[in-house]
């Protein structure tokens, strides 16, 4: 592509993808017929037309999942419809890992080979199906493409890492269907592959954690498994929207008191007290004012916002608009995951029925509070999980962090006050209406009020998810997942995800809370528990988490897209056995990298992208 | 625009600009009057005239309304080719609006009736009251950094120093005595003057700075015969331009921006200080040193005065407009708008300010009653298109300073056509086309584009030596300003070689694209 047009067309296919996402075009300027008179005289554009540019990514979507990819006649139709110069869509369009911008076939298998799903063998799986089903999709060359029936590729983590190794399956079409794949074998993943999509595609079913201990609280997670989450009744009938009444009851002032009182910290990564977040925002005096929840939930071996949504999208519709009302949000972005096709239909079905009944719209629960919800898809880009990408993606931008400040609560999304939170840390906010924000900080301990749920994967008896009130240890949540896997003994735990640290066997008393992790110069990051037993080869694990990164930085600033090609490649010579300077040297460089990635970088990304890596070197001493 | 202002776009064609805007309007080429006239009845019909204002601060109103009642929509459309509804939006946004400014260039000037145009603009923003006041008023925007600066010194045939008019008996003999030199009492002449007093034989001489005329003016081959023919002609300029080739003597020039010191003013009256960075290369000399030398040779000896010299001269010669301008205050500020008489005041933010001081300050502003009248040229049987020519982002005029260096923005020459006579004569995108007009003819690659509208050609004059465009464009001019009618000629369009049959069946694919 370039900065100018090119003659290619879109098939009707095509055409007919985005109108019937954006509507029919209404000249020969938007996409159109040309009305030689009208049109050659007069035309529309400038800020309405800028005003779209958030339908971008949307129009990208409907696109690739008709016809599987994205080609230079789509992407022509695209930009016309959106007045977008069609160097900027490219750029957007080649951001993200799950668009193709080369023929693909309809059928794309998506099989995980991240950390989770190395552990349970996905590299056997890939060596199983490269040779019952061929290489991997490679981008093809040449203008006359024979594109097959189906191709498969590797994925980064698909947050599937309780029913290890997982796998996603995408059919494009007229009904896209989609299913997510658990516990995948060459003899699931081939027919299927061969077969395509049953009508009724459907996630595995959850495979949720024990059942409560006793005096165990479960918060978030009380109607995972027991509540049927497509039914607004059953929700209700279970208490819900009993938090939003009291809410509207109490007024916007009162909410965000109780959610101070509470002490809720933030529940993504960086532990921000939600109170102080919303007050800010509520005091701007600059309209409107947007509310974002992210769910675009991509750390590696993490799957508890998957759940809950999947589970529970009714709760999550009602907290945004429990936020939203807080904060003097009229609109809340949803932001899911691309990779997460049964949450993403859940949270739509919800967000319908709220609407129909009246708990979303123009008239919330007849109470003249507007509040609506907008879903965004993902397209498969770690870094717009965070917060100012996330804006950028949903802005129709490339999905690349911005600067701070301004902070979101001051110029987020559009530019506006923002607030930005988690689902997590979103679906704590009607307990503690419900219960008082007092009540609810006796739970869990001083600086950790509250549960948390945590994502176990790895060699453990019963991987899934886990809530828990804060004040737990490692080891005893190892023992509510059952232990560590027969016959195995625990090498370490992944503590918070790629971006988080490697911890030994001989640390497992540590208290999994902000403050005890914080003090162990460990972290909760995403509430990721993934145990690594003995049998396990570390390094090339490693390896993956490095790969990872190279591969999901932005490439925005050169800290980060310096830092990650270097740091993989240090890794690459040790495990081929070429160390430059020694194992020492080695060991040097890849802390000198590290540092200033975590100096310099301008998001978490580049920040964390060796704190893994790092404690396996430093904590494990793995290359001594 | 990024804080909500909202741009309305006249331009034939649907530029870059306009595909920016919230609204474009596609008027024909040289209907600008139609329009200005049109939105101003709507705006008077719909009862949105600054009344107090008018009557306070402007002359001749009545006389103006009575023209503009015959501009009807029906009449502009027919004229314009703009939908009403859009013309009268656009009015209505216009006259609504808290703070509108209207902004032009080249396409309201070069026309046989420039001056017109742009009055039928000023009495819209007199109409209003949109002048003289914050985010308001008229403004030609400049193609250069310091257009604006040649009038103020004078570099115009009919004014001296500050806008001073040299048939005034008062400001000559202030100027004699100022500078020790006879003033001539009458104006001089124009481009346009010149030229015809080229093909008279009453001018003969011509001493050129910085300008490319044989490239960048009206009818070429009459031009390059009229600098042939001449006895003497002095070119200076930073490069050895097509103008400087039929020079007897060429001066070598340094660049005004980077190497040498000096003031320019911007299209808001802004004087700014421009420093010298670095040496010029060989010979070449500053202008000053030029010009200083060959008055001493002439007789006069400046004194090798130094830029900052000269402009304290022009503060002396004007003092009404740059009296307070002093370097160190021009530094201090960032530049100063002016007028600025002295060293204690700030400089003018708006130029009119005083239509709205209470009683007006100095004359009131008169409307003018201008009337449509299509370009010279109509389009007729044996010239059926019209041809525009204008510039393109990449490139700079005649192409001397731009087209030296490669940019992926380079397209080279084209004549940019509508996709519907494209398709009516089966030219594919690429194909050479002849333009031929009644004064020459030329070979171009045609570039299709929805830009235009059928009917009408675009061509610039960036690319002179490859395609000179202005071998066919008129040499008609408007009597008011010497300006040629650059945006309009007639022009036949035709295929430059025969195709070949099989080229024809990759066009009829070519044309199932478009």
């Amino acid at each position: 592509m370039d900065l100018h047009f090119s003659d290619a067309t879109p098939t009707t296919e095509e055409r007919d993808a985005v109108d019937a996402l954006l509507g029919l075009p209404s000249s020969g300027w938007d996409g159109g017929v040309r009305d030689p008179v009208r049109d050659t005289h007069t035309a529309r554009g400038g800020h309405e037309a800028r005003a779209m540019r958030h339908l971008l990514l949307p129009a990208l979507h409907a696109a690739q999942s008709r016809v599987g990819w994205l080609s230079e006649g789509a992407l022509n139709y695209v930009c016309k419809r959106l007045s977008v110069p069609p160097a900027d869509a490219w750029g957007v369009a080649t951001f993200y890992a799950l668009f193709s911008t080369t023929p693909r076939p309809k059928r794309v298998l998506h099989v995980c080979d991240d950390i989770a799903c190395k552990c349970a063998g996905a590299d056997t799986l890939i060596a199983d199906l490269e040779r019952a089903v061929g290489p991997a999709y490679h981008a093809p060359k040449g203008d006359h493409v024979e594109v097959a029936e189906f191709t498969w590729m590797r994925s980064p983590c698909l947050g599937l890492c309780d029913q290890a190794p997982a796998a996603l399956l995408q059919e494009a079409g007229p009904q896209p269907a989609e299913r997510m794949v658990g516990s995948a074998t060459l003899d699931t993943l081939g027919p299927l592959l061969r077969s395509g999509t049953p009508a009724d595609a459907v996630s595995p079913p959850f495979r949720g954690g024990a059942p409560p201990a006793p005096g165990e609280r479960r918060l978030l997670t009380r109607r995972v498994g027991e509540v049927d989450p497509t039914s607004l009744d059953a929700y209700r009938k279970s208490g819900g929207y009993d938090a939003l009444k009291e809410a509207i009851e109490v007024g916007a002032e009162r909410v965000i008191a109780e959610v101070t009182a509470s002490k809720l910290l933030g529940r993504g990564g960086a532990a921000f007290p939600t109170g102080r977040k919303w007050d800010a925002v509520a005091r701007q005096p600059a309209q409107p004012h947007y509310l974002v929840c992210n769910a675009d939930e991509s750390e590696p071996g993490t799957f508890k916002d998957r759940v809950l949504m999947e589970e529970d999208p009714f709760a999550l519709v009602e907290s945004m608009t429990i936020a939203g009302f807080a904060t003097g949000c009229e609109l809340g972005y949803l932001y899911v995951r691309g990779e997460y096709p049964l949450a993403n239909e859940r949270v739509r079905d919800a967000i319908a029925q709220a609407r129909e009944s009246g708990l979303l719209g123009d008239n919330v629960l007849g109470k003249g509070v507007k509040f609506d919800i907008e879903i965004r898809r993902g397209a498969g880009a770690y870094i717009c999980g965070e917060e100012t990408a996330l804006f950028n993606s949903i802005e129709g931008m490339r999905g690349e962090p911005r600067n701070k400040p301004p902070f979101p609560v001051q110029a987020g999304l559009f530019g506006k006050p923002t607030v930005v939170n988690n689902v997590e840390t979103l679906m704590n906010v009607p307990h503690i209406l419900m219960m008082g924000g007092a009540e609810y900080a006796k739970i869990g301990t001083e600086q950790s009020t509250g549960t948390r749920l945590f994502c176990v994967s790895g060699s453990v008896r019963k991987p899934g998810l886990y809530e828990a009130a804060f004040g737990i240890t490692a080891k005893q949540l190892l023992e509510m997942a059952g232990g560590v896997t027969k016959g195995r003994k625990v090498q370490t735990v992944l503590l918070g995800g790629a971006a988080g640290v490697f911890i030994r066997p001989d640390e497992l008393d540590m208290v999994l809370t902000f403050e005890g992790t914080r003090a162990a110069k460990a972290t909760l990051g995403s509430g990721v528990f993934m145990v690594v037993d003995s049998q396990t080869e570390l390094k090339p694990l490693l390896l993956r988490i490095a790969a990872f990164f190279r591969d999901e930085s932005c490439g925005q600033c050169v800290p980060c897209r310096v830092g990650t090609v270097r740091q993989e490649e240090s890794l690459h010579r040790i495990a081929t056995g070429k160390a430059r300077g020694g194992m020492k040297g080695e060991v040097a460089l890849l802390d000198d990298v590290g540092m200033a990635m975590k100096d310099a970088s301008i998001c978490g990304l580049g920040q964390t992208a060796y704190s893994a890596v790092e404690s396996a070197i430093h904590r494990l001493r793995i290359y001594q | 625009m990024r804080s909500g202002a909202s741009l309305y776009v006249m331009d034939p064609r649907r530029t870059e600009t306009a595909a920016w805007a919230d609204v474009w309007l596609g008027l024909r080429v040289g209907s600008d009057i139609a329009l200005a006239n049109a939105m101003a009845r709507v705006i008077i019909h719909a009862g949105l005239v600054h009344q107090e204002f008018i009557g306070r601060a402007t002359t001749g109103f009545d006389a103006y309304k009575a023209c503009v009642e015959k501009y009807t929509l029906e009449f502009a459309e027919r004229e314009t080719g703009i939908p009403g509804d859009v013309i009268r939006d656009a009015a209505l946004a216009y006259a609504r609006a808290p703070r509108a400014m209207i902004c032009w260039t080249l396409g309201i000037t070069e026309h046989h009736n420039a001056v017109d145009n742009v009055l039928s603009l000023i009495n819209l923003a007199l109409l209003t009251g949109k002048v003289g006041k914050y985010g308001c008023g008229l403004n030609p925007l400049r193609g250069q950094n310091n257009v604006q600066g040649g009038g103020d010194m004078g570099a115009i045939p009919n004014r001296l120093t500050g806008f001073q008019d040299n048939t005034v008996p008062e400001i000559r003999e202030r100027f004699e005595k100022a500078w020790g030199a006879k003033i001539q009492p009458t104006h001089g002449w124009n481009l346009t003057q010149m030229f015809h007093a080229m093909d008279e034989g009453k001018l003969t001489s011509l001493y050129i700075i910085g300008e490319n005329p044989a490239q960048s003016d009206a009818d070429a081959h009459r031009i390059e015969t009229r600098l042939s023919g001449l006895d003497h002609l002095v070119v200076q300029d930073i490069f050895l331009t097509k103008t400087a080739e039929f020079a007897t003597v060429v001066f070598p020039a340094s660049s005004s921006w980077c190497e040498a010191e000096g003031t320019v003013t911007n299209s808001e009256r802004r004087v700014q200080r421009c420093r010298k960075a670095v040496d010029a290369p060989g010979d070449a000399r500053d202008d000053i040193w030029i010009i200083n030398e060959i008055a001493r040779r002439l007789g006069h000896d400046f004194g090798n005065p130094s830029a900052e010299t000269v402009w304290n001269d022009v503060r002396r010669v004007a003092p009404h407009m740059f009296g307070g301008m002093s370097y160190q205050r021009l530094e201090e500020f960032d530049g100063l708008q002016w007028p600025c008489a002295d060293e204690s005041k700030p400089g003018a933010q708006f130029l009119h300010g005083r239509l709205w001081e209470n009683p007006v300050g100095g004359t009131p502003a008169p409307f003018s009653v201008v009337e449509h009248e299509p370009p010279v040229e109509q389009p007729d049987a044996e010239y059926p298109f019209v041809l525009t020519t204008g510039r393109r982002l990449e490139s700079y005029n005649t192409g001397v300073q731009s087209q030296g260096y490669n940019s992926p923005l380079h397209r080279g020459e084209s004549v940019d056509i509508s996709p519907e006579d494209a398709l009516r004569m089966d030219v594919m995108d690429g194909e050479p086309l002849r333009v031929t007009s009644r004064r020459g003819s030329v070979v171009a690659p045609a570039r299709i584009d929805d830009a235009l509208k059928p009917g009408l050609v675009f061509m610039t004059l960036h690319s002179p030596d490859q395609v000179a465009t202005n071998v066919l464009t008129i040499d008609e001019f408007d009597p008011k300003s010497g300006t040629a009618e650059f945006k309009a000629c007639a022009v036949r369009v035709e295929k430059a070689f025969v195709r070949h049959a099989q080229m024809r069946a990759t066009t009829a694919v070519v044309k199932v694209a478009h």
